[in-house]
């Protein structure tokens, strides 16, 4: 397999808030990587500095081979990373199927019936097609984060990013988001997956990051990464001999 | 299983296109039928209404809060006479050549006041269009700071006839209304226009999607500056007048759009129709209260904003699920569609 994304020395703070610190890591094509750490730790703006809405103060980002560190989000878009937003982004006076259609024209570049069909699919498949015609201002959190995930989805992405979509979720709703992120994988699509929610990350992703203070703690197999005294002390603040 | 249809049109907006036809037929033929003052009032009502388009696809659309759209005015004015008197060009050849000349001025104003953001951004065009009245009022070959007439001459290279003349610039306004609006209405039904429409919900997630902002954001304000400017030849045409501070008055040209676009429904294609239907009742009705009037357009404005943030289209719009103009997407499922 190749490296899809690959991210080398990154660095970011705001201030005296440090929310990269050195980060390095690659992703696999057609791997799925989960990211751990406490609140505050740098995981969104992590996702932000992949996507192009924050610019970083040194390091590299390269996709699939080209280097994008300076390319603006609206680009990585097109050359095939999307991601969903934690706070959920809605297009407020634009419908469901009208906040699908403009990742698959704007950023997949269909046209016509082409990106009618595929935001259908998409919309199909991510439970949300007996909403399509609901203002996104109208809806629920839980279907804005439905929402979050289709507009992803409606730009084809290589690299999709999600970011806390599963929070808040009833357990059956959750099975059923976790099947639809398997099958976006099993189709190929490579995903980083920022999440609480451990049990629901722990059922898609092979990889796990934990980050805190913007730094890089631990990689590794999720099993071994959990288990690990340093991830345990500092994720889930308990002493290593308690 | 079959697929969902996916549809644009609806019941409503096939009416009010017709509706629209049936007027717009009753309109042109308004020379015939209206008395001259009528006439006047009608034109100054086209004019205004596309106006109030133009600002409410740069503001409620592409989020450009300019107060300072007079600029455009002003110069689309003051280039009918300096183009007719200096260049000896036919009005109707200077009007759009003013608006390619304002396109071409817009592009280094916008890399300018672009870097300024929110409130900071609305002061900026203000400055910009106070500049541009400061320094016509320096052209003394156009009169200064007093201002100048149009010549008799190219007055009436328009038409030999005062009726004729008097016809033909209601016909202009009437025809700028209904172009303004069709070329608004197609843009927005495109592709381009979704993604416009994305930005005025939401900048971050709209370029999380793919689109560049400062690219379609610069689109919107060349091609509404530009049709501004004719706009604004086209209101000094009928004049027949012009001076700097007519020509780049911010009440005329833009407190009194902006309360058009605002109570109609900022961000709407229907709401600057509305809002200026509303606004020229309002004058016409108050008109004999000298100041009161702009007490009470003051205090509409106001409730409007408190109580109806989304005007009165919104208002109407969110009842009845309305829509003239078909923009909207519509997923109509099949019976037989099988639940998720």
């Amino acid at each position: 397999m190749s490296t899809l994304l690959s991210v080398q020395g990154l660095a970011k703070s705001f201030g005296a808030v440090t929310v990269a610190d050195q980060t390095s890591f690659d992703v696999e094509a057609g791997a799925a990587i989960g990211i751990l750490g406490p609140n505050g730790a740098g995981k969104t703006s992590l996702f932000n500095l992949i996507t192009g809405a924050l610019s970083p103060d040194a390091g590299k980002i390269s996709f699939a081979g080209a280097d994008i560190t300076s390319a603006s989000a609206a680009q990585r878009c097109k050359m095939g990373i999307s991601r969903s937003f934690q706070v959920p982004q809605p297009f407020g006076g634009m419908t469901v199927f009208e906040n699908a259609l403009v990742g698959a024209t704007q950023g997949a570049g269909l046209r016509g019936h082409e990106a009618e069909a595929h935001v259908l699919d998409v919309l199909d498949s991510t439970g949300l097609l007996p909403k399509a015609n609901a203002r996104a201002g109208t809806l629920t959190l839980l279907e804005r984060k439905r929402l979050e995930m289709a507009r992803a989805l409606s730009a084809k992405p290589k690299l999709l990013l999600l970011d806390e979509i599963a929070g808040g979720l009833t357990d059956a709703e959750c099975v059923a988001l976790i099947d639809t992120i398997k099958r976006v994988h099993s189709e190929g699509t490579t995903i980083i997956w920022i999440e609480h929610v451990v049990h629901a990350l722990l059922a898609v992703v092979e990889h796990l990051i934990v980050i805190d203070f913007g730094k890089k703690i631990a990689e590794g197999e999720p099993k071994a990464i959990m288990e690990s005294p340093e991830v345990k002390e500092i994720y889930l603040g308990v002493e290593p001999d308690a | 299983m079959s697929a969902p249809i996916v549809t644009r049109a609806t019941r409503a907006s096939r009416n009010a296109m017709v509706i629209g036809a049936v007027a717009l037929i009753i309109l042109a033929a308004a020379p015939w039928w209206a008395g001259r003052a009528d006439m006047r009032l009608m034109s100054e009502i086209f004019l205004y209404l596309s106006l109030a388009c133009l600002w409410n696809l740069m503001a409620g659309y592409a989020g450009l809060v300019s107060v300072g759209q007079q600029a455009f005015v002003g110069f689309g004015g003051y280039m009918l006479f300096a183009l007719t008197i200096w260049g000896g060009l036919h009005p109707l050849v200077a009007i759009p050549l003013g608006g390619v000349l304002a396109a071409i001025l817009s592009i280094p104003i916008a890399t300018l006041i672009f870097r300024l953001k929110g409130a900071y951004f609305a002061i900026g065009t203000w400055v910009v269009a106070e500049v541009f009245r400061l320094s016509f009022a320096q052209v003394g070959a156009l009169g200064g700071g007093s201002g100048s007439s149009l010549p008799v001459g190219i007055v009436k290279s328009l038409a030999a006839s005062r009726s004729g003349r008097e016809a033909l610039s209601y016909w202009l306004a009437l025809g700028s209304a209904v172009v303004i609006i069709g070329a608004v209405y197609l843009f927005l039904r495109s592709r381009r226009g979704l993604a416009l429409t994305a930005i005025r919900d939401s900048e971050v997630a709209a370029s999380g999607l793919g689109i560049d902002i400062w690219r379609t954001k610069l689109e919107v304000y060349v091609v509404t500056s530009a049709f501004t400017a004719v706009i604004g030849g086209l209101i000094f045409l009928q004049k027949l007048r012009i001076s700097p501070d007519a020509a780049f008055s911010v009440n005329d040209w833009t407190a009194f759009v902006i309360f058009i676009v605002v109570i109609g429904g900022i961000g709407t294609l229907e709401g600057p129709i509305i809002g200026t239907l509303l606004f020229f009742l309002l004058r016409e009705t108050l008109a004999d209260f000298g100041t009161i009037y702009l007490l009470v357009l003051g205090a509409v404005a106001i409730i409007v904003m408190l109580k109806a943030p989304k005007g009165v289209w919104g208002l109407v719009r969110d009842r009845f699920d309305l829509e003239l103009f078909p923009l909207s997407y519509r997923v109509r499922q099949q019976p037989n569609q099988k639940g998720p």
